[in-house]
């Protein structure tokens, strides 16, 4: 069997690498987009490298394989961010999307990862994939947040699964699998009618001796909720459900406890 | 091999299965609500369908993964590495002491019913309580089970507890909680399957290769839940 | 009041409760149930020994409420026991299951209180409230009294039901409500005994000076024959 060629779908492949300048700030010795995935080096505070991904397109489509690498050695602080909100969109062929991201981030290194929503529009079918691995001594701000189909629009299916290691040994281990043919994931047990999650995965060693409290926020205004939970290693995890994108992200913002000892 | 020779091999123990997923079997699983009691007083659950859906949610999540750690302990992988990988998976401290909680009540009942040296060395090293789903995966195979009847012990009861607590907290009617448990049955099956699945390839690629599915309200009910002074379930 | 050591402790053959002794090799502390129908005076009871045991002995209380923490907090309130003495479990609307069929959370709640405040001479275990036929399991106490009041109405022992006809020790509390409430303390103690043959019976009126001394006595030589086996 051979699929038609006109609907294979798109790879590409991004890499950011930063490591520390010497003068106490942090290079990029590699930033390499690819396709949908351009990179550019943004404007950002003493000691950072700040880089914006920039959807040169409307990714990613139904066939598409999409990989983005990142790597912050030893000692040096990384900021990513994205342009815009990546939106799903349904292949001609129905076939599904892949978003791998890979972060590795090194000893007394900081990473950012804060990119603006994951958005799944009817008829889409995305699998992301977010691998992290920490080396002790690191530290982590990482943010997604994902809706289910655009304004008024039927949900797409999403899947994501995010995995973080702590010097190998596992951290955190999440999956959530949304949208049309998943069991339950509308019900009470799930997201309950909402449409829109969000997680926030902070990470620094100082957690271990003092952990934030659990804590439960309501939405200032509309339906809402998050949940700081701290995890079984040095770890807190913000989790937030609300209607649409824009609440998840205020109470992620409200809820976000300080990264002890950031820079 | 003939039908009824592979059933025998397939199940070689299947009485000891209904002893241990018995709602009876005394490892303080009747105080335990899964979420349902604060599901309730949400108003999130009301009545049989909503529990229906309540539990095709857990039994999709948290009934998957509790599964694939009970299969996976069944099928020989390191425990300590699966209580590790069972903490990863619950992000929540109230359901990781909850399952701490009932870790520690299944192994007190399994040494006593099913003795096995792996259990002891389990309890040995997690003196706090391990996981409940990899205390369930060893109590299995020390009763003779494979990883598939550890799998559906686990699957079984991600439902079968909120069914039989929405029972006495709504007064449902218990042939309709009954019922919405044979609804699941099938899904339940597929759960079981999935989970051995994972659990065998886990036996080489490591725990990473089990699944990790995650419920935020699960997780919010549990916490809430925890915060109240007064409740009639533990968890 | 008659006792039966020869019945007070009898070899077990359970997994949970037939060890004497403490992971750390140590005798472990008397538990003893208290069951009885809603309103009967259970954890008034259990306050009462408290009360007049805690001078003498080191004591742990765990509640099974129906609702929990309410007689926890009873106890509390009256400052029968520090705080770290008392735990709560919880029983999910089956007080009866959590001290009979299912007892794990119960033994959890015991063993964690010796090991936080022990070494403990004696836990007191009290059941929720519930029917006459709510029994404790021999795998989580070594002896149970079953409190029942004149105010429920002198027929109670005659029923009988395993509370009544099997306690190590049956109270009879509010005998002073006896002549308001028209109960005959007399055909109770008859029924009692036709129901209990040589187990003992104590009759009790809490708001009476040390109206809980007949208990106190009964917990004492429970005690006394629990110390005298060589661990």
């Amino acid at each position: 069997m051979t699929a038609p060629p006109a609907v294979r779908g798109v790879r590409a492949a991004a890499r950011i690498a930063a490591v520390p300048d010497g003068r106490g700030g942090t290079a990029l010795p590699l930033l390499a987009g690819d396709g949908p995935l351009a990179l550019r080096r943004t404007r950002s505070a003493p000691g950072w490298a700040r880089v914006t991904v920039v959807g040169a397109m409307c990714a990613p489509l139904g066939g598409d394989r999409l990989a983005l690498d990142a790597e912050v050695a030893a000692g040096a602080r990384l900021l990513v961010g994205s342009a815009a909100a990546t939106v799903a969109l349904p292949g001609a062929d129905g076939a599904r999307a892949t978003y791998d991201t890979n972060l590795t981030v090194g000893r007394n290194a900081e990473l950012h990862w804060e990119p603006e929503p994951l958005i799944a529009a009817a008829g889409s079918d995305l699998a992301v994939t977010t691998r992290i691995r920490l080396t002790a001594g690191a530290r982590l701000v990482l943010r997604e947040i994902q809706v289910l189909g655009r304004a008024g629009e039927a949900p797409g299916h999403l899947t994501s699964r995010l995995t973080a290691t702590l010097d190998g040994q596992p951290l955190l281990e999440q999956e959530l699998a949304l949208g049309p043919g998943e069991p339950g994931w509308d019900g009470p047990a799930v997201l309950g009618g909402r449409r829109a999650v969000g997680q926030l995965l902070l990470v620094a060693p100082e957690f271990i001796d003092a952990p934030p409290n659990v804590t439960r926020l309501s939405a200032d205004r509309g339906d809402g909720v998050a949940l700081v939970t701290p995890l079984a290693g040095p770890a807190v995890l913000v989790t937030a459900l609300a209607a649409d994108g824009l609440t998840v992200r205020h109470l992620l913002d409200r809820a976000r406890p300080p990264l002890p000892g950031a820079a | 091999m003939t039908a009824a020779t592979h059933g025998e091999r397939r199940h070689p123990a299947r009485a000891a299965l209904l002893v241990l997923a018995d709602g009876r079997f005394p490892a303080g699983g009747h105080a335990h609500s899964g979420g349902a009691e604060a599901a309730v007083k949400a108003g999130r659950i009301t009545g049989a369908a909503d529990l229906e859906e309540f539990c095709r949610g857990r039994l999709a999540t948290t009934g998957l993964v509790a599964a694939a750690l009970a299969a996976a302990a069944a099928a020989g992988v390191d425990p300590r590495a699966l209580d590790d990988a069972a903490d990863a998976r619950t992000p929540s401290p109230a359901l990781r002491a909850t399952s701490r909680r009932l870790g520690r009540q299944l192994t007190r009942a399994a040494r006593a019913v099913w003795p096995s040296p792996a259990l002891e060395e389990l309890a040995a090293s997690r003196p706090r309580g391990a996981h409940h789903s990899v205390v369930l995966g060893l109590t299995a195979a020390a009763a003779g089970l494979d990883p598939l009847d550890a799998a559906h012990a686990a699957a079984h009861e991600s439902v079968s507890g909120p069914a039989t607590a929405v029972v006495r907290l709504l007064s449902l009617d218990p042939f309709h909680a009954t019922a919405v448990l044979a609804r699941l049955a099938p899904q339940t099956d597929r759960v079981a399957r999935r989970a051995e699945e994972h659990a065998l390839a886990a036996r080489t690629g490591g725990t990473s290769a089990l699944p990790a599915a995650s419920a935020p309200l699960l997780d919010l009910f549990a916490e809430d839940h925890a915060a109240w002074p007064v409740r009639l379930f533990a968890s | 009041m008659h006792l039966d050591h020869a019945e007070g402790f009898p070899q077990r053959h359970t997994y949970s409760a037939p060890l004497r002794t403490r992971p750390d090799g140590r005798r472990r502390a008397l538990r003893i149930g208290l069951g009885g129908p809603v309103g009967s005076g259970k954890t008034a009871t259990v306050a009462a020994l408290c009360r007049a045991l805690r001078g003498e002995l080191s004591i742990a209380v765990v509640t099974n409420d129906i609702y929990t923490r309410e007689d926890a907090e009873f106890l509390l309130r009256n400052a029968v026991l520090p705080a770290e003495r008392i735990t709560a479990v919880e029983t999910g609307a089956c007080p009866h299951t959590a001290i009979r069929d299912d007892i794990s959370a119960n033994l959890e709640a015991v063993e964690d209180l010796e090991e936080a405040v022990g070494p403990l001479d004696l836990v007191l275990v009290e059941s929720g409230g519930d029917n006459l036929t709510a029994t404790f399991s021999k795998g989580l106490v070594d002896a149970q009294v079953f409190v029942i009041d004149v105010a429920g109405g002198d027929k109670v022992p005659r029923k009988g039901g395993p509370g009544v006809s099997t306690a190590d020790l049956l109270v009879v509390n509010k005998t002073d409500l006896a002549p308001m409430v028209g109960a005959d303390l007399g055909v109770m103690a008859r029924d009692a005994a036709a129901q209990r043959g040589t187990l003992p019976v104590a009759f009790t009126s809490l708001t009476a000076p040390d109206g809980i001394a007949p208990v106190t006595a009964w917990v004492r030589e429970q005690l006394a024959a629990w110390t005298a086996v060589p661990v």
